[in-house]
């Protein structure tokens, strides 16, 4: 249990990350966290104690593996969150070139 | 537990990504996070997702030390800062409050509910011929998960050829010229 709330933690620190720093890349820090927190999350809902990774070898069959599917699909959110990051980094550099800074409060001419 | 001693130092690192003034010593805190979700993973046993993972974390500290470049440090703490921040910690407090109080209603770590990953587990191999139940459900049980990352990632990276072009800059030069 002390487990799961120490995820949580992870997760809330990303989250004032995101929610009190006004430097963009520190927000995309943060949003980063995040996805960490919620990865790692999906892997220890599906860990059983003493388990094995859910591989089988040729002469041992040992049925007490770890959840498959809950690491299925973070192997999906992983390479989902690289390509957020990709993105997130290249509206930045394209704020920083139109505006000159990456405050966000600075950022608040209409323009076009 | 080596898992909880992980994410304390996972922890530790994230607070210092956050609270640090430089950003290049914060992208490599961040990077320390990754390393450390990587050894978490390994622990959890999941070898997949942590050589998965520690492809994606070196990928995305070269792509955030390549924002980085530019040194733009923006730390005014105009406003009602004080406020902002008791706010924003007291917000998060009560969610981390009603989260541990949810947590009695999930079953318990260590030991899954696995309705769906029982029948994986015991029908995988026999069914699709592939030692690793990972890969199996992957690309065989929900490949269409794995078609729908492939469309993600192509999208991604639409977007940032659409967002980076080099041809739009003249269009803007002479656009604001007008």
């Amino acid at each position: 249990m002390i487990t799961y709330f120490l995820c949580l933690v992870l997760f809330a620190i990303g989250l004032f990350c995101v929610v009190r720093k006004r430097n963009i890349i520190k927000i995309i820090i943060g949003i980063g966290i995040m996805e960490y927190a919620i990865n790692l999350f999906f892997v220890l809902v599906g860990y059983r104690t003493h388990g094995r990774s859910p591989i089988f070898a040729r002469d041992q069959m040992v049925t007490n593996m770890v959840d498959p599917l809950p690491q299925s699909v973070a192997l999906t959110a992983i390479v989902i969150s690289l390509s957020v990051t990709l993105m997130l980094v290249a509206v930045a550099i394209r704020i920083y070139e139109r505006y000159g800074t990456f405050d966000i409060t600075k950022i608040n001419r209409l323009k076009g | 537990m080596e898992i909880n001693l992980l994410l304390l130092f996972m922890i530790a690192a994230a607070v210092i990504a956050v609270a640090v003034k430089d950003l290049l010593s914060s992208v490599i805190a961040v990077g320390a996070v990754g390393i450390g979700l990587s050894m978490a993973f390994l622990v959890m046993k999941a070898p997949d997702l942590a050589i998965m993972q520690l492809v994606v974390e070196i990928l995305s500290l070269i792509i955030l030390i390549r924002a980085t470049i530019r040194k733009d440090l923006p730390f005014s703490t105009s406003g009602r800062w004080a406020f902002n921040t008791v706010s924003t910690v007291i917000f998060l407090a009560v969610f981390l409050a009603f989260a541990y109080f949810s947590f009695a209603g999930i079953h318990k770590f260590g030991s899954p509910l696995m309705r769906v990953s029982q029948e994986y587990l015991s029908q995988a191999q026999a069914r699709t011929g592939i030692q690793n139940v990972i890969a199996a459900i992957t690309l065989n049980y929900r490949a269409i998960d794995t078609l729908g990352e492939a469309a993600a990632l192509f999208t991604a990276v639409v977007g940032v050829l659409t967002v980076a072009r080099k041809i739009w800059r003249r269009e803007d030069a002479k656009y604001e010229s007008r």
